[in-house]
């Protein structure tokens, strides 16, 4: 049940994007279409789990029996970004098709601060490595709703005759705004 | 380039978030009000000044496959600095700004930076551009702080000066998507403007 209403709290009520602001960069670049919105959101979800798993091993059995939670900030960022590594050279292996689908969005994955944003967050919440784990599955799921849901609603845009000064990503902005307004109705659900 | 135009071009023709659209999660983030928005954009500041000048005087001793992982620490070192020192003496804005200041080191901007300027400049220029895009940064979201602080709240730097709550909304998540919308829309106006006269 814990976990039910965890899942529900971080894909609907503190959506990722929409309510915690992480991970807009590309929420804004890569949302052009439905199809890569869902090789971003895929790769999202693969390294997000894989990150916070790792961070919060290293955290509870590395920084804090050492008492260096201070090295926290460099420690993860490192991890990520020799995990996202890690992980294109191992895709290009073992799977050449997947690495195809998710091949360009893997390395744009080491800047999204949404990878490290719930690494840190799951620190400060105290949360266990399991819940950690589940945590990170249901933002990234949170993050793929949004941004497939955005995907759709900027496919109808490009055929909309907007004001010239509006056109491209103010109008993009706006439209994330009115999305995250009925996202603030699910806000009393947990 | 003279020295002048390194360091006033971040300010409003090369504007990092309103004109180059980076670094766009702090400016949704934390500009509910101008005092968090100040505290973000100094932060910032200091960062993206002592990044570029390290990374411009170790530039010849960073072999070019490993440099973005070097940048990255770098940039971490900084970031933890600035967030013990923030935690140490204004808790209050540390609790306000909470999980953005570790974030500092995913900003594109001060990555954007160091790979585009720091890495083939000078020392002096790399600390011009660092101080310059760093101001860039603060106005931006001075700017947007100011807007959703006076119709979100009726304040400006807690100085209230209506009764009640404003219009909620703008302190809210999508008032920060909308302000930011019609800001940008607003400066791309202003700059078409200036090219046809």
């Amino acid at each position: 049940m814990e976990y039910i209403l965890m899942i529900i709290g971080a894909v609907l009520v503190n959506n990722i994007i929409l309510a915690q602001f992480l991970g807009i960069c590309p929420f804004l670049g890569v949302s052009g279409k439905v199809n890569t919105a869902l090789g971003m959101g895929a790769a999202v979800l693969f390294v997000m789990t894989l990150a916070t798993l790792v961070t919060s091993c290293i955290q509870a059995y590395v920084l804090v029996p050492l008492n260096i939670t201070f090295l926290q900030t460099i420690c993860f960022i490192l991890v990520i970004a020799a995990l996202v590594q890690m992980v294109e050279i191992m895709l290009k292996k073992i799977s050449p098709s997947l690495y195809q689908a998710l091949g360009i969005f893997l390395p744009l994955i080491t800047t999204n601060c949404a990878v490290l944003g719930v690494a840190i967050l799951v620190t400060q919440k105290e949360f266990s490595i399991i819940q950690s784990t589940v945590y990170a599955i249901s933002s990234a799921l949170g993050f793929i709703l949004a941004i497939v849901i955005f995907a759709g609603l900027r496919e109808q845009l490009e055929l909309v005759n907007v004001p010239k000064g509006m056109k491209g990503v103010p109008i993009a902005l706006i439209t994330a705004g009115i999305l995250a307004m009925a996202f603030m109705g699910f806000a009393n659900l947990v | 380039m003279s020295k002048l135009n390194i360091l006033t071009k971040g300010f409003f023709k090369e504007n990092p978030v309103l004109v180059l659209v980076l670094g766009t999660c702090p400016t949704l983030a934390v500009t509910t009000s101008v005092k968090n928005a100040l505290g973000m954009g100094l932060a910032t500041t200091f960062v993206l000044l002592m990044s570029n000048a390290i990374i411009s005087l170790l530039k010849n001793v960073i072999p070019d496959k490993v440099r973005i992982p070097s940048f990255i620490v770098i940039i971490a070192t900084f970031v933890s600095m600035i967030d013990l020192l923030i935690q140490g003496f204004l808790p209050s804005l540390a609790s306000s700004l909470g999980i953005f200041i570790p974030l500092i080191v995913v900003n594109c901007i001060v990555l954007g930076r160091a790979e585009a300027f720091a890495s083939k400049n000078t020392v002096g220029d790399s600390i011009l551009d660092g101080i310059g895009m760093g101001i860039g940064f603060t106005i931006a979201l001075t700017i947007i702080g100011s807007v959703r602080e006076i119709l979100g709240s009726g304040s400006f730097l807690d100085y209230k000066f209506i009764q009640g709550d404003g219009i909620l909304i703008f302190v809210l998540a999508p008032g920060a998507f909308i302000v930011f919308g019609f800001t940008v829309a607003l400066v791309r106006y202003l700059q078409s403007k200036k090219k046809a006269s």
